[in-house]
C-alpha cells in the first residue's frame, strides 16, 4: 500500500533582544553558568516579571513576514508543570491569544510553489539548560537560558515529506535572519524545532494518529528524523499494529526516536492566565508602525533579482538564501558594479575563499569588491588578475587599484606598448608569421602567447588580436 | 459531588505531593465539601460574562529592552540546597 | 514609657525628646521581655535594627524631616527582606534569605522606618488564625487563649500588644482586615495596584495586596503615604498619582452616602457585632453623613469563588517550591521525582497541601470551565455589584468579621474557617480598598471591628470616614489589659 506522510512543526526561534523576557539580564550565548541570572529569572519567592516590548515588536513582526493576523487582544498564560530547568514550574506562554494567528509561507515542492498554514505565533520564555552527570548521578542546572525570549511558530499539518520540511525550516530561517530578530543559530540552540508526523493510506481524508519528536538540532536532523519515523509509522501499520500517541526523542546519533514515557505525566499543563502580567493590546497603529519599519524579504529581494538584474532563478535563489551574501551583493550593485558579474563573484569564487579562509564575514567592503569588478569591465585587469586582488584583500583589505598597481596586475591597454611588444614577436619569429598567412590560425594563439610571456599576463588578449590582425594585413 | 481516590491520586501527582492512605482520605473528604460547596456557584447564571483576570483593567505595560548586570552567581546560588561548579545540584532524572 | 503613635514618636524624634537609637532600644527590649508570651515575632533583627536606628538618628540631626525616620516597624513574613530570613511560616522557607528587598522594605528604608524583625503568619498567608504557623502559635493580646486572626496575626498582635507602633501585613481574602478586628488595630487593606507586590511572596496574585497595621486613622494615613505608588517592577502596580492622604483627614464628612448592604448582617452574624455596626451608622449619621440599607445579593457567592481563584493561583505560585534552587530539599532522595514529591510533602503543612490540591483541581483538564472559568465570570458580576452601589454610595459600611476572636482549635474542619472571611474576601475579589476600625468590646473583651469599604483608589474618602468614625464613636486605640513586663 501507498503511503502519505503528513508533517507539522513547531520551531521556536529564540529572540535577538539585549535582555531576557521578564527581567534585564543579558540574553548573551556562552557565559559562565548561572552569571546571568538574578531574583526574577529564577522565579525567587516574590519577584514579578514585566513584559520587554521589544518581544511582542519582534513577533509582530515575525507574523507580519508570515502573512498572519495580529491579534488585537492578547494574554499571556502560565503552562504548569515540574522540570528543574523551570525553576517558577511554570512557564509563561501564550495559550488562546497568542500575538499572531493565521499565516502562511509559501515554498518551492515538486509540484510546484505551495502554501504552507501557519497556526500561530506566540511570545514565551525559554527554560535553562541541564547537564547530566552521569558518573555522580546528578544533574546540574544552569538558568543562563532562563527567560531568553522565544517565539514559538506552529504549523498546520501541510507538509507531505521531509524534503518540504527542510525547505520550510530554511524559508523560515531565512526570513527571521532578514528581519534580524533571531542569530537563529542551531548549533547554539537559538532555532529549534518539534516535528508532529503522521502516516495514513494514500487518499485516505482523516488523519493517523501522530507522534511529536523532540530534540531535533538541525535541518538534516530533521530530515532524518522524519524519514525514521515515517518509516516506523508505516512498518507498524503494515505490521497491523497501530501508532501510539506520543512523545518521542530524537537520538540523532543513533538515528533512531525514542519514546519519552517519564517526562510529564499525562499533558495536563493547566493553563490560566498569567497574573501577574497585563493583557497585550496591539491597535492598528503599533501594527502599521512595524509594517512600514519591515526590511525586504527573501521573496521580494529574489523577484527583484529576476526581473530587474536579469539573473537566473538558480543563481537569484542562491544569493538571496543568506542574508549577508544578499546584503552584501545589494551593495556591491549599488557601488556601480554590474549584477550578472557580482552575482558571479558572490556565487562562485567568494564563497569558495571563505571557506578556504575558515570564516564568514567577507573581510572587505563591498565598495572594494565592485571597484575590482569595475576594473574588470573596463579591461584594466584580467578576471584572472581579479582573482589575485580579491584573495589579496582577503588578507590585507585594502584599496584593490593599489593592490593591482603593487603587484603590477593592471592589464596593459597602452596601444603603443602593445604593439612593441607584438613587433618584436613578429620579428622573432617568422616562421609563425608564415604559417599564420597561409591560413594556419595555431600559430595566431602561438604569437599571442609569447606577447603575453613578454608582457608578464598583463597585456590585454584582445589588443593584441587586433594589432597582430592590422600588421599581418599590412604586410 | 464526589471526589474519587483516583481524582485525588491524579491531583496529587500533578502537584507532586505525596499523600499516604490517612492523608489520602482526608483529602477526599475535604476536597469533597470544598467542592460541595463551590457548587453553589452553578446557581449563577454565567453564559456570556466575561471572566475578569485582573480587577484593574490595565494593559499594555513593558520594560525596554535595556539589559543591566545581573546578580552574582554566589549570591544567586547562596540559597541552593546543594550546588556544585556553579550550578544548582539535583538527583538525576529518570528518562 | 506609654505607647505612642507613629504621629506622636515623630515629634519626640523630631524634638530632640527621644532619639531613634533610643526609642528602637525600647521596643527592642519590650520584645524580648513580651514576645516570650505573646509571639508574634518568627525573627527579631537587633543589629540591623540598631544600625538602621542610628542612621536615622544622623539623617534627623541633619535636619532630615520625614514621618517615618526613625520609627520602628514590624514586617510580616512573607515580604522579602535583603539578607533577614523571610519564611512565609514554612518548613518550606525556613531557611530562605533573599538577596533582595521588596519595594516596600526599599520605601521604608528610604522612609527612614527602622525594622525590628518578621512576624508570624499563617503558613504562605493561608488562614484565619496564625495556627498554621509552621513556628509558633502567636496570642491574641486581649486574650491570651483567642487566636489573633489571619493570616496576619504576627502583625496584628504586634501592633496590639505595643511591640511596634505599626506593622506591615499582607491581605488576600481578609489577612489584614480580619485579624486588625480579633486584636484591635486599625487595618488598612488598599486598593489591588496602589502597593507594589513586588517581594511579597505570592499567594494569589490577582487578590493579594500589601497593607498595614497601626494604632489610629491618622498613622494609617501616614503610613499609606510612605508605601503606596506605581512601581515599575510590578505590572500590575497602577500609574496612579499618590496623594498626601492625611490632607484633609479631619475635613468631616458631612453629607458622604453610606450604604449598609442586608446580606452582612444575615445569619450567622454575632449580635454584638451587628449592634456595633448599627451603632456605627448612627455615629455616622451624628457626623453628618446619610446612612441607608442597600443590597449586595451576590455576597454569598463571594466566598466559592475566593476559594477557587485564591487556590488556582496559589497551586501555580507554589509550584516553585521543589527543593531545587532554595528553601527545604528532604534528604536521601535517589531520583528527581522523589526529591520533588518527598520535598513538598514534608515542606508544606496540610492547610498549604490542601488549597494546592484544590486549585491543581479546579485548573486541571475537564474541570476549567466549571470551577475556575465560573469563578472568574462571578467575580466579574462581583464586580459590578459593587459599582453599581457606589454610584449611589461613597462607602459601605459592613462588620469585618461575623464574629470577634475565637479559641484556639475551636474551628478545625475548613468549611467552618472559610465562613468566617464571609465579610472580606468579596473586597478582594472585586479589588477595592477597606478598612477595619476598632468598634469596641464585646462582653467577652474581645475587640469588635466595622469594616468601611470605598471604590477604588478612594483611599482619602474611606480614610476620612474611618477617621470621622474613630473620632466620633471615641472608641480609640483598644488597649489589652495584658500588659507584661511593660
Amino acid at each position: 500500500m501507498r503511503y502519505e506522510t503528513v508533517i507539522g512543526l513547531e520551531i521556536h526561534a529564540e529572540l535577538a533582544t539585549k535582555s531576557k523576557i521578564y527581567c534585564s539580564c543579558s540574553t548573551e550565548f556562552g557565559a559562565a553558568p548561572n552569571t546571568h541570572t538574578c531574583p526574577i529569572c529564577t522565579g525567587m519567592p516574590g519577584t514579578l516579571p514585566v513584559l520587554n516590548k521589544k518581544v511582542v515588536d519582534y513577533a509582530v513582526m515575525a507574523g507580519l513576514a508570515m502573512n498572519c493576523s495580529i491579534t488585537e487582544y492578547g494574554k499571556q498564560d502560565r503552562k504548569n508543570y515540574f522540570y528543574p530547568d523551570l525553576p517558577k514550574s511554570y512557564q509563561t506562554s501564550q495559550f488562546d491569544q497568542p500575538v499572531c494567528q493565521n499565516g502562511y509561507l509559501e515554498i518551492a515542492s515538486e509540484n510546484g510553489p505551495k502554501k504552507i498554514g501557519i497556526t500561530r505565533i506566540h511570545i514565551e520564555e525559554d527554560a535553562g539548560k541541564l547537564i547530566h552527570d552521569d558518573l555522580r548521578g546528578y544533574t546540574l542546572v544552569d538558568y543562563n537560558r532562563c527567560g531568553v525570549p522565544l517565539i514559538e511558530i506552529v504549523t498546520e499539518p501541510d507538509l507531505r515529506s521531509a524534503k518540504e520540511a527542510k525547505c520550510f525550516l530554511e524559508t523560515v530561517k531565512s526570513i527571521l535572519e532578514y528581519l534580524e530578530i533571531s542569530d537563529c543559530k542551531m548549533q547554539e540552540g537559538s532555532l529549534r524545532c518539534d516535528v508532529n508526523i503522521s502516516v495514513r493510506p494514500a487518499g485516505q481524508q482523516q488523519l493517523g494518529v501522530r507522534t511529536e519528536m523532540k530534540n531535533i538540532n538541525s535541518f538534516s536532523a530533521a530530515v532524518r528524523a522524519i524519514e525514521s519515523e515515517s518509516e516506523r509509522q508505516i512498518d507498524l501499520l503494515e505490521a497491523g499494529k497501530t501508532v501510539i500517541r506520543a512523545t518521542r526523542r530524537w537520538d540523532d546519533v543513533k538515528n533512531q526516536s525514542f519514546d519519552m514515557r517519564s517526562k510529564e505525566q499525562a499533558h495536563d499543563y493547566r493553563y490560566f492566565p498569567e497574573p501577574d502580567l497585563v493583557p497585550i493590546v496591539i491597535d492598528r497603529q503599533w501594527v502599521s508602525r512595524i509594517k512600514n519599519s519591515l526590511p525586504e524579504l527573501p521573496d521580494s529581494r529574489k523577484k527583484k533579482y529576476l526581473s530587474k538584474y536579469g539573473l537566473s532563478d538558480a543563481d537569484a535563489a542562491q544569493l538571496v538564501s543568506s542574508k549577508k551574501i544578499s546584503d552584501y551583493f545589494e551593495d556591491t550593485v549599488g557601488n556601480g558594479a554590474s549584477p550578472k558579474l557580482a552575482a558571479n563573484w558572490l556565487i562562485g569564487e567568494i564563497p569558495k575563499l571563505l571557506r578556504k579562509k575558515g570564516t564568514e564575514e567577507i573581510p572587505f567592503c563591498a565598495e572594494y569588491l565592485a571597484k575590482t569588478i569595475q576594473m574588470t569591465e573596463k579591461g584594466s585587469l584580467s578576471s584572472s588578475a581579479a582573482k589575485a586582488v580579491i584573495e589579496e584583500m582577503f588578507d590585507r583589505p585594502r584599496d584593490p587599484e593599489n593592490i593591482a598597481k603593487e603587484k603590477g596586475l593592471l592589464q596593459i591597454n597602452d596601444e603603443a606598448a602593445v604593439m612593441a611588444f607584438v613587433e618584436k614577436v613578429i620579428e622573432e619569429n617568422p616562421q609563425a608569421v608564415k604559417e599564420i598567412k597561409s591560413g594556419k590560425d595555431k600559430a595566431v594563439g602561438f604569437i599571442v602567447g609569447q606577447v603575453m610571456r613578454y608582457s608578464k599576463g598583463r597585456a590585454n588578449p584582445q589588443l593584441i588580436n587586433k594589432l597582430l590582425k592590422d600588421i599581418l594585413a599590412e604586410k | 459531588m464526589r471526589i474519587t481516590t483516583e481524582q485525588v491520586r491524579y491531583v496529587a501527582a500533578l502537584s507532586k505531593l505525596k499523600l499516604n492512605e490517612k492523608e489520602q482520605q482526608r483529602m477526599i473528604e475535604d476536597m469533597a465539601s470544598i467542592i460541595a460547596f463551590a457548587d453553589q456557584l452553578n446557581e449563577l447564571e454565567t453564559g456570556e460574562i466575561k471572566p475578569t483576570a485582573q480587577t484593574l483593567g490595565l494593559f499594555n505595560v513593558f520594560r525596554e529592552d535595556e539589559s543591566a548586570p545581573s546578580y552574582e552567581r554566589e549570591v544567586m546560588l547562596a540559597n541552593a540546597p546543594e550546588k556544585d561548579d556553579g550550578c544548582y545540584l539535583v538527583p538525576k532524572l529518570i528518562e | 514609657m506609654k505607647d505612642f503613635t507613629v504621629r506622636e514618636l515623630g515629634r519626640l524624634l523630631h524634638g530632640r525628646e527621644l532619639s531613634a537609637l533610643e526609642l528602637t532600644k525600647i521596643y527592642l527590649d519590650r520584645i524580648a521581655k513580651t514576645d516570650a508570651v505573646i509571639e508574634s515575632f518568627i525573627t527579631v533583627c537587633e543589629e540591623q535594627a540598631i544600625k538602621a536606628a542610628q542612621a536615622a538618628d544622623k539623617r534627623i540631626a541633619s535636619g532630615e524631616k520625614g514621618a517615618l525616620l526613625g520609627i520602628p516597624v514590624g514586617i510580616k513574613d512573607n515580604i522579602c527582606t535583603s539578607g533577614v530570613k523571610t519564611t512565609c511560616a514554612s518548613k518550606m522557607l525556613s531557611n530562605f534569605v533573599p538577596p533582595y528587598d521588596a519595594t516596600v522594605i526599599k520605601k521604608l528604608g528610604q522612609a527612614g522606618a527602622v525594622m525590628l524583625g518578621k512576624l508570624n503568619m499563617d503558613e504562605f498567608a493561608m488562614g484565619s488564625s496564625t495556627e498554621k504557623s509552621y513556628f509558633k502559635k502567636t496570642k491574641n493580646p486581649h486574650l491570651l487563649n483567642c487566636v489573633p486572626g489571619g493570616s496576619s496575626g504576627g502583625s496584628a498582635a504586634c501592633v496590639s500588644a505595643g511591640l511596634a507602633p505599626f506593622a506591615l501585613g499582607s491581605d488576600t481574602g481578609g489577612s489584614i482586615r480580619q485579624p486588625a478586628s480579633f486584636c484591635g488595630t486599625v487595618g488598612l487593606k488598599p486598593t489591588y495596584g496602589l502597593v507594589s507586590r513586588y517581594g511579597l511572596v505570592a499567594f494569589a496574585s490577582s487578590l493579594d495586596q500589601i497593607g498595614c497595621f497601626t494604632r489610629d486613622v491618622y498613622d494609617c494615613a501616614i503610613v499609606l503615604n510612605h508605601i503606596a505608588g506605581h512601581d515599575a517592577m510590578d505590572s500590575t502596580s497602577a500609574p496612579f498619582i499618590v496623594p498626601d492622604y492625611t490632607n484633609g483627614l479631619t475635613d468631616g464628612i458631612s453629607g458622604k452616602r453610606i450604604g449598609i448592604p442586608k446580606q452582612y448582617l444575615e445569619s450567622g452574624i454575632q449580635p454584638e457585632v451587628r449592634e456595633a455596626v448599627n451603632k456605627a451608622a448612627e455615629y455616622f449619621e451624628k457626623a453628618g453623613a446619610v446612612c441607608e440599607e442597600c443590597s449586595l445579593p451576590l455576597t454569598k457567592y463571594a466566598l466559592p469563588a475566593y476559594y477557587l481563584i485564591s487556590s488556582a493561583e496559589a497551586s501555580s505560585n507554589l509550584a516553585r517550591f521543589d527543593g531545587v534552587k532554595y528553601g527545604f530539599r528532604a534528604e536521601n532522595c535517589s531520583n528527581l521525582s522523589e526529591m520533588y514529591e518527598t520535598t513538598r510533602s514534608l515542606g508544606f503543612g496540610e492547610e498549604v497541601k490542601r488549597r494546592i490540591m484544590l486549585g491543581t483541581y479546579a485548573l486541571s483538564s475537564g474541570y476549567y470551565d466549571a470551577y475556575y472559568k465560573k469563578a472568574q465570570q462571578v467575580r466579574t458580576l462581583i464586580q459590578r455589584e459593587f459599582a453599581d452601589n457606589f454610584k449611589r454610595f461613597d462607602i459601605l459600611l459592613t462588620p469585618t468579621t461575623p464574629t470577634t476572636a475565637f479559641e484556639f482549635g475551636e474551628k478545625a474542619d475548613p468549611v467552618s474557617m472559610y465562613m468566617g472571611d464571609i465579610c472580606t474576601v468579596a473586597i478582594n475579589i472585586a479589588g477595592l480598598p477597606a478598612i477595619n476600625v476598632p468598634a469596641g468590646l464585646d462582653s467577652r473583651g474581645k475587640p469588635v471591628g466595622i469594616q468601611l469599604i470605598a471604590p477604588p483608589f478612594c483611599e482619602q474618602s474611606l480614610l476620612k470616614c474611618a477617621y470621622a468614625y474613630e473620632q466620633t464613636a471615641g472608641f480609640g486605640f483598644l488597649q489589652p489589659e495584658f500588659k507584661e513586663g511593660i
